[in-house]
């Protein structure tokens, strides 16, 4: 602060309170939705202040979902979601890290080739090339499976950059310590790199977990069995399936489920959380 | 570049091995294969197909749907990414103020970022819901008929609102992160010759946040452009009579649900191209911002 300025200090403190209120609104409205029983909202407004029914609903999603939806319980989709942000995150970290080691610490010839290989894939999200992987996938039978939610989704031009930048500032010395100890490269890479990029990992690791549980358009096409609906995609033909007899309480329950995970996990490693969102961006 | 390295010929490429097989097949053949398809037409049962040339693009070009749908990507685009960043500089110029309650109001206001855009599409919707919603009530009040199932305008507003609240978390964050590295010793300068803190944010702050300012307009519109695709089908599924499609959108439903398969490749490689170009702007700014 430059100069004192109490009528500005309060105008802040205003703009901020009020700032919370309207990021809050949306999840507030959800909350108080997923607490009240189905007669609540044929009043004709929604109410403001939480009702009676929030373990009811909550266990009624979690255990045995809504018959007529044709979606499973929330809990299978939970489950499902977890696999595949897990699967996402981990295989995204792994594959990236080996291709940066590879990339920094090794001349060969296409060296170039390979990493321009990796960097265009920053050019080519899902969404825009999204029929010809569809069939990409269905051609090697990878509908409807673990596999095939995560496999398609873990190549990752922005890890390999951020291991890149990571590996390219430890110092030399270090190599050729451990080379003249007799270390060959993949002890070195496990002794020496890994324990020194671990916070880097980490970070990386909380924004590709978000990036893995909120995926929507690829499990939405990929998944025609209800056993692998994930909860983002899943809430949506929920919806979609309640309309006729809009069941909202359940609805906004599920919505709620879909994002206390990714959110604790934000609000629990927010250190981590702002150094992946950094560094990612780099 | 490293002056120690390994000297192991095969290793590395074991090492790339997982990465480049991945790419090629879910990225690189994909691609090759919506540009190949760009230039194809498949007969109305799928049995035959013959090479069109450039027919799919003069025919995208000459589509008053497809104009219709670069139209409404572009106010949509400008829209959340306006809305978004002005509100979240306002909220980072705040906090920046703050000495003690800097960490609580951060908290209060990143987690959006980690709610999907299909659930934030779900959560405005109910909000905006036109029978039990409570924006359509309060609008009711002061006489606004508010129908985004019917009027254009209405449901544009509806997903302008979602996609623009969920990036706001991520706006906030580089702005302050952008705020806080400006020295207060300029600012303090300023202060003593007498400048006011509005002449102060104009004349020393906003100059000196224009490099956080220009990233986060690419961003911004990159993620308008492509990752809104879960709050537009969760809430309009691309109406009222398509004023919600944007091109992210088309190509899905051209492809998927049209079944129109060379006019959805053709609009893939469109895509492609300006995701390139957004892409190099991306680049050649960072390599700038190195060099300061």
């Amino acid at each position: 602060m430059i100069e004192n300025r109490p009528f500005l200090n309060m105008a802040a403190h205003l703009v901020l309170i009020l700032g919370v209120c309207i990021v809050a609104l949306p999840v507030w409205v959800a909350f108080v939705a997923s607490t009240h029983g189905p007669t609540a909202f044929m009043s004709g407004t929604i109410p403001m202040w939480p009702g009676p029914d929030l373990v009811k609903n909550y266990s009624q999603m979690l255990g045995a979902g809504v018959s007529t939806s044709g979606t499973p319980p929330v809990g299978v989709m939970m489950f499902n979601s977890l696999i595949m942000a897990l699967s996402i995150a981990i295989g995204k970290i792994v594959i990236s890290v080996l291709s940066a080691f590879a990339v920094v610490y090794f001349r060969f010839p296409f060296r170039g080739l390979a990493f321009w290989c990796i960097f265009i894939t920053l050019m080519l999200p899902v969404e825009v090339r999204i029929v010809p992987t569809f069939q990409v996938v269905a051609d090697l039978g990878m509908l409807n499976s673990y596999a095939g939610l995560s496999i398609p989704l873990i190549a990752s031009a922005t890890a390999t950059f951020l291991f890149r930048q990571v590996f390219l500032t430890i110092p030399d010395e270090l190599t050729e310590a451990a080379r003249i100890d007799g270390a060959g490269p993949m002890k070195f890479f496990r002794d020496i790199l890994l324990p020194l990029s671990r916070t880097n990992i980490a970070a990386l690791f909380v924004i590709l977990f978000i990036y893995g549980w909120n995926q929507y358009l690829w499990p939405l096409l990929i998944t025609t069995s209800s056993d692998y609906y994930t909860i983002v995609a899943g809430i949506k033909r929920m919806a979609d399936a309640v309309d006729g007899l809009p069941q909202w309480h359940l609805v906004m329950a599920t919505a709620m489920l879909a994002m206390i995970p990714p959110v604790i996990v934000v609000v629990a490693m927010q250190r981590l959380f702002v150094k992946g969102l950094v560094e990612t961006e780099k | 570049m490293k002056r120690t390295i390994f000297s192991n010929q095969l290793l590395p490429w074991l090492l790339l091995a997982p990465q480049l097989i991945i790419t090629f097949v879910f990225f690189l053949w994909p691609a090759a294969q919506a540009i190949r398809q760009s230039f194809l037409r498949e007969d109305a049962f799928g049995t035959r197909t013959t090479f069109v040339g450039l027919e799919n693009f003069v025919r995208l070009w000459n589509s008053p749907e497809y104009l219709n749908s670069l139209q409404v990507t572009a106010v949509f685009a400008i829209s959340v990414t306006v809305l978004s960043m002005g509100l979240s500089l306002l909220l980072a110029i705040a906090v920046d103020r703050m000495i003690r309650s800097t960490r609580v109001y951060t908290t209060l206001l990143v987690w959006p970022y980690a709610v999907a855009p299909a659930v934030a599409g779900i959560l405005w919707w109910f909000i905006f819901n036109p029978t039990i919603g409570i924006m359509p009530y309060l609008l009711g009040q002061i006489g606004y008929d508010w129908n985004h199932i019917q009027s254009k305008s209405d449901a544009m507003t509806l997903v302008v609102i979602a996609s623009a609240w969920k990036q706001i978390s991520y706006n906030f964050l580089f702005f302050l992160a952008g705020l806080q590295a400006i020295p207060a010793s300029l600012r303090e300068a300023a202060a003593i010759d007498g400048a006011g803190p509005v002449r102060r944010f104009f004349d020393i702050t906003f100059p000196l946040l224009s490099p956080t300012t220009f990233f986060l307009l690419v961003v911004n519109i990159v993620y308008a452009m492509f990752d809104t695709f879960g709050v537009i089908d969760a809430t309009t599924e691309g109406g009222p009579a398509q004023a919600t499609n944007i091109m992210v959108y088309k190509v899905y439903f051209d492809g998927f649900v049209g079944q129109n398969l060379g006019s959805s490749a053709a609009q893939s490689v469109v895509l492609m191209a300006l995701v390139l170009v957004l892409t190099v702007i991306q680049f050649r700014y960072v390599e700038k911002k190195v060099a300061y």
